[in-house]
C-alpha cells in the first residue's frame, strides 16, 4: 500500500506532464517544436538502429568516456591537492589567491584554450572536463580539511597515530561530505563542458550529434538529441546519488539523530 | 611516574604574551590517582595538553615514566570533555575502540579480543556495531574510556571528562573509573570543577591557583581505598576535606603567583 | 611592575591582553599569508613567462605572461571590450534575479506543502540534472544569437540550483516551531515572515550563491558557442582569429570578472545572514 502509494506519488506529475506535452504538441506546426509523437517515432531509426554500431552506443560511449575520465582523474588530484593544501597553512596561503582566480574562470573558456594545446580530440576534452570538475572538488576538499574537529586531532595525535593512518581514518571520513558536495557540483559543471567541448570541435559524442541535427533543420531528432542528453544527465545523477549515499550513510545517520534529539 | 617540573606556559603572539602557567611543578607517583582542581580559565587544559605531548611548554619539562615528553609519549592516553568531539563517527564503537591497537601493530585476534574486553568492562558489549551518535552521551564518554583502556595505558589524563552527563551516570561513570583504576593500576590524573567528585575519586588532590598558575595547594584525602557512592559520602572526615578543598578553590579564584609569592 | 598588575584584578588584565594580542596576531599573519598569497601568483605568472622562451610550448600557443598582460592593458583602452563587460554582465544578473525570485516563490510553494513536495520531488530530480546546455541548438534556431538565448540557458540552470536549496530550507523548520507559532495565532504571512524565511534564509543564500556561479558559466557559454555578446563571444573572434594574447588576456578578464561576482556574491550572503544571525540570536536569548 504503502509503496504503491509512493509510486503514484512519484510518477503522477511526470506522466501528467508528458501527456500535456503530448497533447498540447499534438498537431503542432511550429517546425521548431514537433510533436511529441514525431519526436519518439524518430528516436529509434536515430540512436537504435544499428545494434553496436547505433549512435546512442558509438556516441554515448565516445561521451561518457570523456565525462567519466575527466571526473576520476579530476576528483583524485583534487582530493590529493585538497588534502595537502588543507592541512598545510602556509601552502595554503601560497596557493590560495591562486586558485580563487583559476576557481573563478568560466569552464567553457578553456575549450579554444586546451585546443591550442591538445588539438581537437579526446585528450583535448577530457582536459577541459578535468579542469572543470577540478575547482569545485579541491576547493570542498580544502574547506572540508580544515573543518576537521580540533579534538579529533588531539585524540589522534595523542594516540600517536601515523600520519597516513590520520588521513585515512580521520581526515578524510571527516572531509567527505564536504568533499562529495564538491563532487556533485564538479558532476554537473563536467556534464555541461563535456557537452560544450563537443558542440565547439568534434567527430563524435552527443554534443556534436545534437548540434549536427540541429546544423541540418533536423528537428525532430535535434529533440531526441535533447531528451538523450536529458537522460544522460539524470543516470548520471542518480549513479552519483547512490554513490553518496552509500558513502555517507554515517553522515545522514548522524544528522538525523542529531535533529531528532 | 609523572614529573612536571617548573611548567610555564606562555600563549605568545605578536607582541603581548600571556601567561597561563608561571611555575606548576609535581610528581604523581606510579599508580596513583590524582585529581586536578582549579577555578575555570587557570590552565588546567594547557596544563594537561603540555603533558599529553600536544602543545609545547614555554619552559620547563614533562617527564612520562622517566622520559622527557617531546611529542605525544607512548603509554598515555587522553579523555576529553567532549566526548562527542572525540569519537570518530563514521566508525562503529568497536572500530573506534580498535584504532589505536592498530597503530600499536597488535594482532587482529587480540586487537578483537582486547577490543571486546574494554567494552564489557565498561558495559558496552551489546553496542559494538553501533555508531556513536546512536548513544547517549554517557554512553559515549564510556566508549571514549574503553578505548583508553584497550590501549593499556600507563598513564590515564582525563580532562573533565564527566562535566557534560547527567547527575547519575556521572555517579555510575565515577566508580567505573575507581574500578579501572584499581584492578589495572593505571596511574591517573583527573581533572575536574566539582570538589565532591575530587575528594570522592582521588588519593591525593592537587589546587592550582589562578592564572599565571602555581600550584597552591596539594591535599592528602585520607579515605578508606574501599569507597561508595553512599557510605563514604556520609563519612565525617569527606565532609571535612570537602570543607577544607571548598575554601582552598575559593582561595584560588583570586591568588595566583602574583599573590601566592609575592 | 609587578605592583601594578598586583592590584589590578587578574580577570581583567587576561581578558585584555589575549584579546589584544590575538587580534594583533591575526593582522601580522595576515600580512604574511598575503605576501604568500602574492608569491604564489608571482610563481604562476613566472612560470607562463618562460615555458615558452625554454621550448617547452610553443610562443604562439603560450605567449610569454608580459605579451599577455600586455594585450590586457591595450583591452582595458577599447570601448568594445567594456562593451563586452557589460554585455556579461547584463546577461549574467538578469538571469540570475529572474532565476533566484521564481527559485524562492517556486521553493516556497513547493517546500511548506508537503503533499505538493511529495507530488513534485521526482520531476524536480527529474529535470533538475538535465544539463541546460541540452538546449543549445534549440535556442540556436529559435533566438539565434541574442540575449534571448543567453537568458534561456542562464536561467534554466540558475532557477534549479535556488529552487532545490530553497525547499531543503523551508522543509527544515522545526514543525513545534511553526505550531508553536500558529498556536499564537499568527497569520500564514506571520509564519512566513518570522518562521519559514529566517530559518530557510541560510539556504536560499547558498543557493543564490551557486547560481551565481553557474549563471556565469552559462552566459559565458552562449557567447562562446552561439555568439551572443559579451566576453565569450570576442575569446572565440580572437582564437579564430589567431590573436592569442588577446585571447588570453580576455581570459584573464573574464576570471578576474568571475573573481568579482564570487566577492560580491559573498560579501551580499555574509551582510544578509549576519544581520540574520544578530536577529536570531536576539529572539532566542
Ligand atoms: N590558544 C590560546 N591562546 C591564547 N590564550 C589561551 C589559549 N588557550 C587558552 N588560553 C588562555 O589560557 C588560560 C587557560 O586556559 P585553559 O583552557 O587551560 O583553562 P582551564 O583551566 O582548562 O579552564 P576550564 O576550567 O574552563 O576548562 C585561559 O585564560 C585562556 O584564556
Ligand atoms: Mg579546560
Amino acid at each position: 500500500m504503502k509503496a504503491a502509494q509512493s509510486i503514484l506519488h512519484t510518477l503522477a506529475l511526470p506522466v501528467v506532464l508528458v501527456a500535456t506535452w503530448w497533447v498540447v504538441s499534438f498537431d503542432s506546426t511550429n517546425v521548431y517544436f514537433p510533436s511529441l509523437q514525431r519526436i519518439l517515432q524518430a528516436f529509434p531509426a536515430t540512436w537504435l538502429d544499428g545494434g553496436m554500431e547505433s549512435r546512442l552506443v558509438v556516441d554515448g560511449f565516445a561521451s561518457v568516456w570523456r565525462l567519466l575520465v575527466g571526473f576520476v582523474v579530476a576528483t583524485v588530484i583534487a582530493v590529493a591537492l585538497g588534502t595537502l593544501i588543507g592541512l598545510l597553512p602556509r601552502v595554503r596561503a601560497y596557493c590560495e589567491p591562486t586558485l580563487e582566480l583559476f576557481r573563478a574562470i568560466p569552464g567553457p573558456v578553456l575549450v579554444p584554450i586546451i585546443g591550442l594545446f591538445a588539438g581537437i580530440g579526446d585528450t583535448m576534452k577530457i582536459i577541459v572536463v578535468l579542469l572543470g570538475c577540478l575547482w569545485p572538488i579541491l576547493l570542498n576538499t580544502v574547506e572540508g580539511v580544515r573543518a576537521v574537529d580540533s579534538v579529533m586531532i588531539d585524540t589522534a595525535k595523542s594516540y600517536r597515530l601515523s600520519p597516513r593512518r590520520r588521513i585515512v581514518k580521520l581526515i578524510l571520513p571527516a572531509a567527505s561530505p564536504q568533499i562529495l558536495a564538491g563532487m556533485r557540483q564538479g558532476l554537473s559543471v563536467g556534464i555541461i563542458l563535456m557537452v560544450i567541448s563537443e558542440m565547439f570541435a568534434a567527430t563524435n559524442g552527443l554534443g556534436f550529434t545534437v548540434v549536427q541535427f540541429q546544423r541540418n533543420f533536423a528537428l525532430p531528432e535535434m529533440w531526441t538529441g535533447i531528451i538523450v542528453l536529458g537522460l544522460l544527465g539524470l543516470v548520471a545523477s542518480v549513479f552519483f546519488q547512490i554513490f553518496e549515499s552509500r558513502s555517507l550513510r554515517w553522515y545522514t545517520g548522524m544528522r538525523r539523530a542529531a535533529r531528532d534529539a | 611516574m609523572l614529573e612536571v617540573t617548573h611548567l610555564q606556559k606562555l600563549y605568545r603572539t605578536a607582541e603581548t604574551s600571556f601567561e597561563a602557567l608561571r611555575d606548576v611543578h609535581f610528581t604523581v607517583a606510579p599508580g596513583e590517582f590524582v585529581c586536578l582542581v582549579g577555578p575555570s580559565g587557570s590552565g588546567k587544559t594547557t596544563l594537561l595538553k603540555c603533558m599529553a605531548g600536544l602543545m609545547k611548554p614555554t619552559s620547563g619539562t614533562v617527564r612520562v615514566a622517566d622520559k622527557a615528553v617531546a611529542g605525544p609519549p607512548e603509554g598515555l592516553a587522553l579523555v576529553f570533555q567532549e566526548y562527542g568531539r572525540s569519537l570518530f563517527p563514521w566508525l562503529r564503537i568497536a572500530e573506534n575502540v580498535e584504532l589505536p591497537l592498530k597503530e600499536l601493530k597488535i594482532p587482529g585476534k587480540e586487537r578483537g579480543a582486547r577490543v571486546a574486553e574494554a567494552l564489557a568492562h565498561v558495559g558496552l558489549e551489546n553496542s559494538a556495531r553501533s555508531y556513536p551518535w546512536q548513544l547517549s552521551g554517557g554512553m559515549q564518554q564510556r566508549v571514549a574510556i574503553a578505548r583508553a583502556i584497550a590501549y593499556r595505558p600507563d598513564v590515564l589524563l582525563m580532562d573533565e571528562p564527566f562535566a557534560a552527563v547527567d547527575a547519575q551516570t556521572r555517579a555510575d561513570l565515577e566508580d567505573l573509573v575507581r574500578e579501572i583504576w584499581r584492578d589495572l593500576k593505571i596511574t591517573t590524573l583527573f581533572v575536574t570543577h566539582d570538589i565532591d567528585e575530587a575528594v570522592y575519586l582521588a588519593e591525593r588532590v592537587i589546587v592550582l591557583s589562578s592564572t599565571p598558575t602555581i600550584v597552591q595547594r596539594e591535599m592528602i584525602i585520607d579515605l578508606p581505598s574501599e569507597r561508595d557512592q553512599l557510605s563514604t559520602r556520609a563519612l565525617p572526615r569527606f565532609s571535612e576535606l570537602r570543607h577544607d578543598l571548598y575554601a582552598e578553590i575559593q582561595k584560588a579564584k583570586t591568588h595566583s603567583a602574583l599573590t601566592l609569592t609575592a | 611592575m609587578s605592583n601594578r598588575l598586583d592590584t589590578l584584578p587578574t580577570f581583567e588584565v587576561r581578558v585584555n591582553t589575549s584579546a589584544l594580542s590575538r587580534r594583533r596576531f591575526r593582522a601580522r599573519g595576515r600580512a604574511t599569508n598575503t605576501l604568500l598569497g602574492c608569491a604564489g601568483l608571482l610563481t604562476v605568472a613566472l612560470i607562463a613567462q618562460f615555458l615558452a622562451p625554454l621550448g617547452i610550448v610553443r610562443a604562439q600557443d603560450l605567449p610569454p605572461t608580459t605579451v599577455i598582460l600586455a594585450a590586457f592593458i591595450d583591452l582595458l583602452g577599447e570601448a568594445t571590450m567594456w562593451m563586452a563587460v557589460y554585455d556579461t554582465i547584463y546577461v549574467w544578473a538578469i538571469g540570475l534575479v529572474v532565476a533566484s525570485v521564481a527559485g524562492i516563490v517556486v521553493g516556497v510553494l513547493l517546500g511548506s506543502s508537503e503533499p505538493l513536495r511529495r507530488a513534485t520531488s521526482s520531476t524536480v530530480e527529474f529535470l533538475r540534472p538535465i544539463p541546460s546546455v541540452a538546449l543549445v541548438p534549440l535556442v540556436v534556431l529559435v533566438f539565434g544569437p541574442r540575449y534571448e538565448s543567453a537568458l534561456v540557458l542562464v536561467i534554466y540552470a540558475a532557477f534549479w540550483q535556488v529552487l532545490v536549496q530553497t525547499v531543503y530550507g523551508v522543509a527544515d523548520v522545526d514543525p513545534v516551531v511553526a505550531d508553536t507559532a500558529r498556536s499564537y495565532r499568527f497569520s500564514r504571512w506571520g509564519v512566513m515572515r518570522y518562521v519559514i524565511w529566517p530559518t530557510a534564509l541560510p539556504f536560499v543564500m547558498t543557493g543564490i550563491r551557486l547560481a551565481a556561479t553557474v549563471a556565469l558559466v552559462l552566459t559565458v557559454t552562449a557567447q562562446l558557442i552561439i555568439g551572443t555578446p559579451g566576453l565569450g563571444q570576442s575569446i572565440a573572434l580572437a582564437e579564430s582569429g589567431g590573436a592569442n594574447a588577446r585571447m588570453y588576456a580576455l581570459v584573464l578578464i573574464t576570471g578576474l570578472l568571475g573573481l568579482a561576482v564570487n566577492i560580491v556574491v559573498r560579501l551580499v550572503e555574509k551582510r544578509v545572514l549576519a544581520w540574520h544571525m544578530s536577529f536570531r540570536k536576539d529572539a532566542s536569548e
